[in-house]
């Protein structure tokens, strides 16, 4: 029998099972916290740093912290959102974005959390750095310069061993995700597929699959990311 | 009072915001009764005749000479806008930004499947042309701008909303729907 | 290749959690990690390539190419530029014909840039297959050069006298110098080995905890845990194992005091840990000494096995039925991150040393998600002389906050840079006497390395403690002639980019950014704007997981902070906006390529 631990989000009294991350506690009470990192069914890691939220004062990430009793949350104030915009613009210049040629435009959640938080134009100066496509694989592209390093890749798509398809390489900026030669080779089509799905962005994408939905009816063309937690009806506990 | 006075250009990009400008349809014989047009290819004036209030600038600088107009426009314009992705990030002319000018040059007259011709293998040279900027720069980042309108083209709604409430100095609306940037 | 690498494999257990060790032994055998052993070891472990290449290309001295017979490593942090590194730099490049990041086309000798070596007081230095070269010279170096044309080993390069100490010990025989200048009650002699273990058997866990929360005594490394605290928390987190780590990976820039502890107390450090282990029942203990330092390991082994022959380390401890603790040494291979003690853990089990997202503490899920305890050096040599002489004792020296002792590793402009014991609430002035700096000759003071602060004159009457300057005991001082900005900032910042571990947004990005925007004011055409973008964007930092990130922005936010008309007198005053952009130079590339000479 679970345990349920009671906390408050921007004020609101809301209700969750103890050990929840808070991510999935506030979406139970229908309040929405931007992730972009974050995938449900894989192990957290709190890399993008969007999630943040200041847990009695202190900032955390909420895809990797347990709510626990008594918890007060600040979510949606003014510097959180202020952060979480500049982090989304700081993922923008990081890379090469040309969401008009992007496969995943439309269904991309990078491009939605701009979207979102109405950025016009990020801040900081593009960086247009040089990175490569990997298209040797014979199921799948990895574009380089769409990728976010955010690990949803590395996390989620495993060989039958266990092992890993995609990891990172090097460190600091010069981090990049890549693909395993030989195990890429194996890759099935339904893991090919949920690579591509497991991927924010665009940078993994299966070959002779790129825009087959139509503009207008893509994912994020005509509500926010998130609308959906926050229309949703909350079920009292 | 006098009408306000908006001009336009196109740096490097492909015409399509103008394209969408054109896109609000009747609404374009109330911007006739709203605003005057100066410089712009829309009515074919080449040159600044007086100093603006509006400026439009569809396209990211991939030459000397977009650095140039765009100077040029801000230093007559009150209110700089860029409209589009590549006024505003390069866009597409900027996935050439990974690539050495001399590779891009010798694929555009030496080496591309397009090429006929060129027996002498020229790469153009005459001190009439502009120069290659090394890479595709976003317009704020040559001069200042105020104002960023996205989309590839930013619907049309968008630039009429954008105009209307830049004219009539109310706060603009943003739907959802017309903010994109594809 | 193949047999090599399996022997190695098998030397260190086939246990996949060891690929650090594995990793150094074949980067040492080989001057670099070939493919096949990559590919090798992912058939043995059963894991990718990639996986096994995402440990690789983490650390620094790792490579996947050949890096010469002699791998060179000549530091560049601040304080070996103060001390005439350019011209040892160049006449490397000119006596080797190479640049740095390059090889001899003879495979002979590579020379490459490398961080902090914790050689500060006796710059500049470099790291020649895993052996120590101080205070180089011209002169030293073309020496060194010839010596390497001649194939000589790097033992018999040093043909200067050997350090003090144990420096010129058999089993260390270096040139390195202790300069030990001030010893306080923690690197006071009055010790021998065994003694506190003696004391502790007779006592109970809970009570050695108790003692060393009496002494109100926090964690050396910076953040300032109790660590009593941390002791008990890890003692009743449940698990069936527990370990005791020692962090022994200093690596800010400027602090060096772990390697004198390293060199000449290494017997006290070992001794702290037999008592950590005692107190939380721990039975195994892991050393995490930095790769810089890895010309010490054959003294620490042979301190190490000493004290298992006096059965200071094994099974029950001199006879205390079911008291097992042993020690090992881990090394790092360079990456500054990895001094973060969840970081550091993943490291010590042959991954990435990313830091890991907390809750959970590694007091409650650590190394092998067992509860563990990570404490710096200086913290368990000072634990040893707690439980000797009392909690009562210790809280006798500093202050209420800040009790006891800090080592300082005290360099750049002064008389006598080296390793000083003081006690805790010494002002920077005290220190400046100390040391031999002449006040009206400072500029200014970095307390704590690049993520400190940068103090200037005004401030000097502030006290070192948790309550004041908290610090791990990294002091840089700065003259008069010394260029702030661009000599030390911009290295500062150079040096937080190179090290991010590179998960987190905010470090992997905001630090580069920064730096750009400094590059920028420095080349005049910054205004108040950029000012005000740096401190708006050192604030993204601080959502950042771990405390490098946290702080990397530091070197500019302080700077900015104590020194702002460093930064005001480079900007322009009649602009409110400029772009930065350079027509000339944007098009410098196009000129080249069509021939033409630009003609605005």
């Amino acid at each position: 029998m679970s345990q349920f631990v009671r906390f408050t989000i921007d004020g609101t009294e809301c209700m969750a099972s103890k050990g929840q991350f808070i991510v999935e506690a506030a979406k139970e009470n229908g309040i929405y916290i931007p992730t972009l990192c974050n995938y449900p069914g894989i192990k957290p890691k709190g890399g993008c740093r969007i999630c943040t939220v200041r847990v009695n004062g202190k900032l955390m990430t909420a895809c990797t912290t347990p709510v626990a009793e008594g918890m007060n949350i600040e979510n949606d104030v003014k510097d959180i959102r202020e952060l979480r915009k500049s982090i989304v613009e700081l993922l923008l210049v990081e890379g090469n974005h040309f969401c008009p040629a992007c496969e995943k435009s439309g269904n991309c959640e990078l491009q939605a959390l701009a979207y979102r938080f109405q950025i016009m134009v990020p801040r900081f100066p593009f960086q247009f750095p040089i990175r490569k496509v990997d298209a040797s694989n014979p199921k799948i592209i990895k574009d380089q310069n769409r990728c976010i390093q955010c690990k949803r890749c590395i996390r989620a798509i495993k060989d039958e061993k266990g092992r890993s398809i995609f990891a990172y390489r090097k460190r600091s900026s010069s981090v990049e995700v890549v693909v395993d030669k030989k195990l890429g080779k194996q890759l099935t089509d339904e893991l090919a597929q949920k690579a591509m799905d497991v991927c924010p962005v665009g940078s993994i994408l299966v070959k002779e699959k790129g825009f087959i939905i139509p503009i207008g009816e893509r994912k994020y063309d005509k509500k926010p990311i998130g609308s959906d937690i926050e229309n949703m009806s909350v079920s009292k506990i | 009072m006098s009408k306000p006075i908006i001009a336009t250009t196109s740096l490097a990009g492909c015409f399509g915001c103008h394209m969408s400008v054109l896109d609000i349809d009747d609404r374009i014989l109330e911007l006739f009764e709203l605003v005057e047009f100066n410089k712009s290819p829309i009515n074919d004036i080449k040159k600044f005749t007086k100093k603006c209030d509006i400026g439009l600038i569809e396209g990211g600088c991939c030459n000397s000479e977009n650095v140039h107009v765009l100077k040029d426009f801000r230093e007559h314009c009150k209110i700089l806008v860029s409209v589009g992705e590549c006024a505003i990030m390069g866009g597409l002319p900027a996935m050439r930004n990974g690539i050495p000018i001399r590779e891009c040059l010798e694929e555009a007259y030496l080496n591309g499947l397009t090429v006929v011709g060129n027996e002498e293998r020229i790469i153009p040279n005459d001190p009439e042309l502009p120069m290659l900027l090394d890479r595709v720069f976003p317009c704020h980042e040559v001069v200042k701008i105020d104002y960023f309108l996205p989309g590839c083209p930013p619907r049309a709604d968008l630039i009429w909303d954008a105009l209307v409430a830049l004219i009539s100095g109310d706060e603009m609306k943003l739907p959802y729907e017309v903010v994109k940037f594809d | 290749m193949k047999a090599e690498v399996k022997k190695t494999i098998e030397k260190y257990g086939n246990d996949k959690f060891r690929l650090m060790d594995i990793l150094i032994d074949i980067q040492k055998e080989n001057g670099y990690i070939p493919g096949e052993a990559i590919t090798q070891i992912a058939e043995d472990f059963e894991m990718s390539e990639v996986d096994v290449e995402q440990t690789v290309s983490f650390y620094h001295f790792f490579s996947q190419k050949p890096t010469g017979k002699y791998a060179i490593f000549l530091n560049n942090s601040v304080v070996a530029n103060m001390m005439g590194r350019a011209e040892v730099a160049a006449t490397f490049m000119k006596e080797l014909g190479i640049k740095f990041g390059e090889v001899t086309p003879d495979g002979s000798a590579g020379l490459f840039n490398t961080s902090c070596i914790g050689m500060n007081d006796q710059e500049p230095a470099a790291i020649i297959n895993n052996r120590i070269f101080t205070r180089l010279t011209p002169f030293r170096v073309k020496e060194i050069v010839r010596d390497i044309r001649e194939g000589k080993d790097v033992d018999e390069m040093n043909v200067q006298d050997w350090g003090d100490g144990e420096n010129s010990s058999d089993l260390i025989r270096s040139v390195v110098s202790n300069n030990i200048r001030k010893i306080g009650p923690v690197l006071d002699r009055d010790f021998t080995a065994g003694q506190a273990i003696e004391k502790i058997i007779k006592l109970k866990p809970e009570e050695v905890i108790e003692e060393v929360k009496k002494s109100n005594m926090r964690g050396r490394g910076g953040a300032g845990f109790p660590t009593g605290l941390k002791w008990e928390f890890c003692r009743n987190a449940p698990g069936e194992k527990k370990y005791i780590f020692c962090n022994a990976d200093e690596g800010e820039p400027g602090t060096f005091k772990d390697r004198v502890i390293l060199t000449e107390r290494p017997r006290l450090l070992f001794e702290g840990m037999v008592i950590a282990g005692y107190a939380v029942g721990a039975s195994e203990g892991i050393v995490y000494v930095r790769y810089e330092y890895k010309y010490l390991e054959q003294h620490l082994e042979k301190i190490l096995q000493q004290a298992r022959e006096a059965n200071y380390l094994g099974k029950n401890i001199l006879g205390k039925k079911g008291f097992n603790f042993d020690i090992r040494i881990q090394f790092g291979a360079g990456a500054y991150v990895c001094g973060e003690e969840s970081a550091l853990i993943e490291s010590a089990e042959g991954k990435r040393g990313e830091p890991r997202d907390r809750p959970p503490f590694p007091v409650e899920k650590g190394y092998h998600d067992m509860p563990t305890v990570v404490n710096n050096v200086e913290t368990l040599c000072s634990v040893v002389k707690v439980i000797l002489k009392g909690g009562e004792w210790y809280k006798s020296f500093g202050t209420n906050e800040s009790t006891g002792t800090k080592l300082l590793s005290i360099s750049g402009d002064c008389k006598f840079p080296g390793v000083y014991e003081v006690v805790w609430g010494f002002s920077v002035n005290d220190i400046l006497d100390m040391v031999g700096a002449g006040k009206e000759d400072v500029q200014a003071v970095q307390v704590g390395g690049p993520s400190g602060a940068l103090i200037s004159p005004d401030e000097f009457n502030r006290t070192l403690g948790y309550e004041d300057l908290a610090t791990g005991g990294s002091l840089i001082i700065i003259g008069k002639n010394r260029d702030i900005l661009s000599g030390i900032v911009l290295n500062f910042m150079d040096f937080f980019i190179d090290e991010s571990c590179g998960s987190c947004s905010t470090c992997r990005i905001v630090p580069t950014l920064m730096r750009n925007k400094l590059n920028k004011i420095l080349n005049a055409r910054g205004t108040q704007q950029d000012i005000d973008d740096l401190t708006e964007w050192g604030k993204i930092l601080k959502a950042s997981r771990c405390g490098l990130g946290q702080t990397a922005g530091n070197p500019i936010l302080s700077s900015l902070k104590n020194f702002p008309a460093l930064y005001e007198e480079k900007i322009q005053k009649n602009k409110s906006f400029d772009s930065g952009f350079d027509l000339n130079a944007a098009i410098k590339e196009s000129a080249k390529a069509t021939g033409r000479i630009p003609n605005f």
